[in-house]
């Protein structure tokens, strides 16, 4: 009896120690559900916390409604600058599996750096800004109470003789804005603002991007619905000059997603798959000579729309974060082939010594 | 595509700035002197401000947005109509031409054949084709599959071949739908379908809800053939509502509220809230919708329910 008692304990005790030694457990939160913005602000304070060697958070600006606009700086520092990848989550209000994948984003690089030698290399020569909400005004307007849900612009208040409130911040960027694909009516889902950048998120996001724009090798924006890669520009009328490798890379990033769950993602333009658009964050962040820009479009086609249920957060984040990969890595290979060519070498040598060693011509 | 930037470089940027900027977009890991970032920098900004200058000033909608404008008025402002409208011919499967005709079939194929256990759903569009008719229309030729709720992607699709005529009216004429889906005179109403009829046909039955799904996409099993109901029912109005600059799907019953049964059939009252995809609008339609296993869903009434703060009366 007390042997069995014992040895209960110890097991106890042994499991204790195991969830205490694993550092990057964040176990009381929950990736698996929807969460408020303060609840995703604590998140974001828990990670630069738990994991003070590698994140760091940057304010870059403010809300409409005053309120910060945080990102994670996440990677191994270092004292010269590094190439980085762009990532923001939420600048529709009302694409909540927006802000579920940004979040599932960084738990994944900070649980694997450690472990996987490719995110580690990762980590060694890129910084990954992510912001889990842009349009943070926006996404606690859209968890006020059942009417406000499919809210998707900001809260900034209508111009002028206008009464409706808010611009949809995905059209207010300088990048032929007010051409295509919206409404000057202020009370438009699309409306573009009274003028480029009038809304303090865009030009939170313009500024930052700006500033960073010899270091960003990747900007990424994640939306939801309709299983889409797209790729610059809105206009039907303009054309990337890298839009060949932007749709290889596209494509391979779809067969990596279908590779999870077989859900199928289209790879396009905007105005060939979705439909013209302009003033969005994504031709911008090309436009001044980001070389791969996308935006994504999470779950599903339509059937649940932009109320995708709980239980489906997770396998979309976990094929979104293969497509992500795809193309991270991607980047990542182009830009440091040091590393790969090394390997190689190392290899080849290792090949001719040992056929030369087996070998009885001398 | 290309031919088009670099003929614009070409024709608009001297040459130094075209060099500056091909030079760039192919060796993004070259470090850039000082100078040569202004360069680029200037050169970006010119080729920008002239690309906008070159390009004629599109038309941009002053229109009352879809929400409050209410039921099919021309949508927001269009780019000129892109190349794949116009051409006569195969279309791309995955570009949004076909898939918004498709779209349009699966509304008819849901108003046709939907039920509390059985909504259809456009998994792949095949092949697709498109003329302009001597009447003033676009005819859509399509080849596509269709998935079936509550199954999904696990159960079987359906290979249909579907005709969807779109007249260019000046006031808007709903679209015209020829379908043909293999197996379909085999699909009869389902056990569940029947379970659920008897069930809620019982004289003191009144069901009422609120949203669903709700806020988290969460929905009890109870009510999901509710939800598929309004979907179904809500399918004549998106069929309805359709053109070739719009893409319905409907986001969520904002309320259901059962009325007493009539001549055997279930009655229910809808509000739905629906999502155009091109303009980004929800708009909200009251219904009433019957159904039984053998009439299958009808909507009797249908209300268009302006949401804004300075609402406009309805066309009609």
């Amino acid at each position: 009896m007390k042997g069995s008692v014992m040895s209960l304990l110890v097991a106890l005790a042994l499991v204790a120690q195991d969830r205490l030694a694993g550092g990057q457990e964040h176990r009381s939160y929950d990736y698996t559900k929807y969460h408020t913005m303060d609840e995703i602000s604590a998140w974001m304070n828990q990670m630069e916390r738990e994991n003070p060697d590698v994140v760091s958070s940057m304010i870059y600006g403010q809300t409409h409604e005053n309120r910060n606009l945080t990102l994670l700086k996440i990677g191994f520092t270092r004292s010269t600058p590094k190439k980085a990848v762009w990532m923001d989550c939420g600048i529709h209000a009302r694409e909540w599996i927006s802000p579920a994948f940004c979040q599932h984003f960084v738990k994944e690089i900070l649980g694997s750096y450690q472990t996987d030698p490719k995110v580690s290399m990762l980590f060694k020569n890129l910084d990954f800004y992510v912001t889990p909400v842009l349009n943070m005004d926006g996404y606690i307007y859209s968890w006020k109470d059942n009417t406000t849900r499919l809210w998707r612009k900001s809260r900034s208040p209508g111009t002028g003789n206008c009464t409706c409130i808010g611009t949809d911040l995905n059209r207010n960027f300088y990048a032929n804005w007010g051409t295509v694909g919206i409404s000057r009516n202020c009370c438009s889902a699309v409306y573009n603002g009274p003028t480029p950048l009038s809304e303090p998120e865009a030009k939170a996001v313009n500024d930052f991007l700006g500033a960073h724009q010899n270091q960003l090798l990747c900007y990424l924006t994640i939306h939801s619905y309709g299983q889409q890669i797209l790729i610059p520009y809105g206009h039907p009328n303009i054309s990337a000059p890298n839009y060949n490798d932007l749709m290889e890379v596209g494509l391979a990033a779809a067969n990596a997603i279908k590779a999870v769950h077989g859900k199928s993602y289209k790879v396009g333009t905007p105005p060939d798959v979705l439909y013209a658009l302009s003033g969005s964050s994504s031709d911008f962040a090309r436009l001044i000579g980001i070389p791969y820009t996308f935006t994504v479009e999470l779950r599903d086609e339509g059937h649940y729309s932009f109320l995708l249920p709980e239980d489906q957060i997770q396998p979309t984040c976990e094929e979104a974060y293969q497509g992500a990969m795809s193309i991270i890595n991607y980047i990542h290979d182009k830009n440091f082939r040091g590393s790969a060519s090394t390997v190689t070498a190392t290899l080849w040598t290792t090949l001719v010594a040992s056929w030369i060693s087996s070998a009885n011509v001398f | 595509m290309q031919s088009v930037i670099r003929t614009h470089l070409e024709s608009v940027s001297s040459h130094s700035c075209y060099a500056t900027e091909l030079s760039f977009i192919n060796s993004s890991t070259r470090r850039r002197s000082p100078p040569e970032w202004i360069m680029k920098t200037f050169c970006s900004v010119w080729l920008l401000l002239s690309l906008v200058e070159l390009r004629p000033a599109l038309p941009v909608s002053q229109e009352t947005p879809l929400a409050c404008r209410g039921p099919a008025d021309p949508a927001l402002q269009q780019p000129e109509t892109p190349e794949e409208m116009d051409t006569t011919g195969d279309l791309e499967p995955t570009h949004y031409p076909a898939r918004r005709a498709a779209t349009v079939a699966l509304h008819y194929l849901n108003t046709r054949h939907g039920s509390p256990y059985r909504v259809f759903g456009l998994q792949q569009v095949h092949k697709a084709s498109a003329e302009d008719v001597a009447a003033g229309g676009r005819k859509y030729s399509l080849d596509f599959s269709v998935t079936t709720s509550p199954s999904g992607s696990a159960g079987p699709a359906l290979r249909c071949s579907a005709e969807v005529l779109f007249p260019r009216t000046e006031q808007h004429t709903p679209p015209d739908v020829q379908l043909n889906c293999e197996a379909l005179q085999q699909l009869n109403s389902t056990a569940e379908d029947e379970a659920f009829y008897q069930k809620y046909i019982t004289p003191d039955s009144a069901v009422s809800a609120q949203y669903l799904p709700d806020s988290y996409g969460n929905m009890s099993e109870d009510m999901q053939p509710f939800w598929r109901l309004a979907r179904v029912a809500a399918s004549f109005i998106m069929l309805r509502e359709s053109s070739e600059n719009t893409e319905f799907n409907m986001a969520q019953v904002a309320s259901i509220t059962q009325q007493e049964s009539s001549e055997k059939q279930l009655m229910l009252d809808y509000v739905v809230l629906l999502h155009d995809l091109p303009s980004q609008e929800i708009i909200q339609w009251k219904l009433l919708a019957s159904w039984s296993p053998d009439s299958g869903v009808r909507v009797l009434q249908m209300e268009w329910q302006p949401r804004c703060p300075h609402a406009t009366k309805p066309p009609n």
